[in-house]
């Protein structure tokens, strides 16, 4: 009996497929200058310099809302999307690699922490912040992580799409195929492979592997956006001619502007999301990888460049694709797709776009499985067992345990998830939970009256908060249909993350001052006598 | 011990940021959808010079604010510490 398949055009994936085996051959590369020790798969030694730490760090910020988020929402809400997410990125998340990371960085090396909560336990002399600290930031890195393995699956079914009909095929409710995404690689299938290509080169190369790889995935997304720009662009008949057009359309002329579709305390509010950077895990973990502190200074001043290298094409595209995309997209998620399909027409772009999307999401990606790994090792197994328990080679097996654990939990969780699921929107609330650490993470290198009372009454303030604002959002208007994600992110009239972040900066000050000062000793521990701020 | 340069130039900076801070919210632009060099929305234009704005003060903080002594101070951690955590530097 012979077996026939119906084949698509194969172009995309393998496009698609060239990039994740060029991502293997980076992982195997990777490994080969492992040196064995627990300090050169969980820090890289601290041998990252100026060049890898700006590419490493940028794309771990970037997820794949970067390329389809960002030209979605501008297709239905505007420039205004720029400045809410990438202007004010790229001034606050260089602050926090300024005021935060070069700190941090810096205790890090002098006291060898590789973990927030080492840390912290330490600043503030309290192994209960530890306990307190590490379920909640594992609680906020796991829906960040599901973010970009659901966003993975979702981006790959309709870039493949009609690829397999035979094998993949999806049908409407009246029995004829879906084009947008009969004959694709099923999320099922796409989410597996991402999490196994990322699971490989962090697996065996650590977080050298996790930097090398990030420096080629931010290259390609920084190149595919600028790419996809200028081929639409021509096919629009040039730059001029797109916009007019968009300035001549009834309707998408709006996009032009923000009245009417950007609240202007929530433009202002906004500000506090990019705070995140400050508190999250997998970039404290960067940011102790670098060679000197004089390394974080090419990240420090690009990085609001590199921002506007990524998000203007996007917003751009988005803004044209509102009067050029008939009939209208009805999950704005697809409108950076449907544009490269609609007007280039080139398979090649198509799967490049596909590659993009995925260096993005996977760059983030590969970070956050780390760290997990990472905090698991540290601050479970040798906090319990104690650091002299297991041998070097030991604690880096424990480590790949723990990664290899939690790329198969997340994949698990990810396949239940990913119907249901807002993802931008699950992404905006972790950010919030993170922005809402940022006082504790402040306070602790620039306030030497806060008290270990006061940085767990932030904490625990803040976890009380976001979860009762969460389940105002995501549970009692769970009924939003797709493509609306973050339509009610609003309360008032301002971003939730403002009432959070208030909350937990009044409870950090207020429990601080009402409590005794902590241990001259502590203070003389942490804070450089050389320092007049 | 800081000198008194380094503390002004860190004041300078610090006041170039709030002054960046106010200046995100382009109320002036909020309903002009004018064009610039015929294809870049004028708001959109006003936030891209905005973030090369960003990159010039975190340049001047770079060069003029920089903690040249951190260095030294991550360098002189405390005998053993290191090890006792199991991760030399």
């Amino acid at each position: 009996m012979s077996l026939s398949l119906a084949v698509g055009d194969l172009t995309p994936l393998l496009v698609i497929v060239a990039y994740l085996a060029l991502l293997i051959v980076l992982g195997l590369a990777s490994a080969r200058f492992f040196r064995g020790t627990a300090a050169d798969y969980f820090l890289v030694s601290r041998s990252v310099g100026s060049f890898l730490m700006l590419m490493s760090i940028f794309g771990t910020t970037m997820t794949g809302f970067a390329l389809v988020g960002s030209t979605g929402k501008a297709y239905s809400t505007g420039i205004g999307v720029y400045g809410l997410m990438a202007s004010w990125s790229g001034l606050i998340h260089s602050a926090c690699f300024f005021l935060i990371g070069i700190r941090l960085w810096a205790v890090g090396k002098r006291y060898g922490y590789l973990t927030q909560c080492e840390y912290f336990r330490e600043r503030f002399d309290s192994p209960a912040l530890g306990y307190v600290l590490f379920p909640i930031l594992v609680a906020l890195v796991i829906p960040y992580l599901l973010v970009g393995v659901i966003g993975a699956g979702k981006a790959i079914q309709p870039i493949t799409a009609g690829t397999f009909p035979d094998l993949f095929p999806v049908l409407r409710p009246d029995g004829t195929p879906n084009p947008a995404l009969h004959g694709g690689v099923p999320p099922w299938l796409g989410m597996g492979v991402i999490c196994f290509i990322v699971l490989f080169y962090v697996f065996f190369g650590g977080l050298r592997g996790a930097v090398w790889a990030n420096t080629l995935q931010t290259l390609v997304f920084m190149v595919t956006g600028v790419i996809a720009f200028y081929m639409i662009a021509s096919k629009l008949g040039g730059l001029t001619a797109a916009s007019e057009a968009v300035a001549a359309h009834e309707k998408a002329a709006t996009r032009l502007a923000r009245e009417g579709l950007i609240g202007r305390a929530q433009f202002f509010t906004y500000c506090f999301i990019p705070l995140s950077v400050g508190m999250f895990p997998h970039l404290f973990q960067h940011w102790l990888t670098a060679k000197s502190a004089k390394a974080f200074r090419l990240t420090v001043v690009a990085h609001p460049v590199c921002i506007a290298i990524v998000w203007l094409p996007c917003i751009m595209i988005g803004i044209w694709a509102a009067a050029a995309l008939n009939p209208p997209a009805a999950d704005a998620n697809t409108v950076l797709g449907r544009m490269v399909s609609t007007f280039v027409h080139q398979p090649w772009l198509s799967g490049l776009l596909g590659a993009g999307i995925l260096a993005a999401i996977m760059s983030s990606l590969d970070s956050q499985f780390m760290c997990i790994g990472t905090m698991f090792t540290r601050d479970v197994v040798l906090r319990i067992t104690g650091p002299d328990r297991f041998t070097d080679a030991q604690k880096v097996w424990i480590g790949r345990g723990f990664i290899l654990g939690i790329v198969v939990f997340s994949y698990l969780l990810a396949l239940i998830l990913q119907k249901g699921t807002h993802v931008f929107d699950l992404g905006v609330w972790c950010f919030s939970g993170f922005a809402s650490l940022f006082p504790l993470a402040f306070a602790a290198i620039y306030w030497r009256r806060t008290t270990k009372a006061g940085a767990i009454a932030c904490v625990l303030v803040t976890a009380v908060v976001w979860i009762i604002m969460f389940t105002l959002d995501m549970i009692a208007k769970a009924d939003r249909p797709p493509g609306q994600d973050d339509e009610t992110l609003v309360f008032g009239a301002v971003m939730p993350v403002t009432i959070i972040f208030a909350a937990s900066t009044a409870a950090l000050i207020v429990v601080s001052l009402l409590t005794p000062p902590p241990p001259r000793a502590t203070i003389d521990r942490f804070f450089d006598p050389l320092e007049t701020a | 011990m800081s000198s008194p340069r380094r503390s002004n130039a860190w004041r300078l900076v610090w006041i170039a940021a709030v002054v960046l801070f106010v200046l995100h919210q382009d109320f002036w632009f909020w309903e002009d959808r004018r064009l610039v060099l015929g294809f870049l929305p004028i708001g959109l234009a006003y936030h891209v010079a905005y973030s090369i704005a960003a990159a010039l003060l975190w340049l001047a903080a770079v060069k003029l604010a920089w903690p040249a002594h951190i260095e030294q101070w991550a360098d002189a951690g405390a005998p053993g510490t290191e090890s006792k955590r199991g991760v030399p530097s």
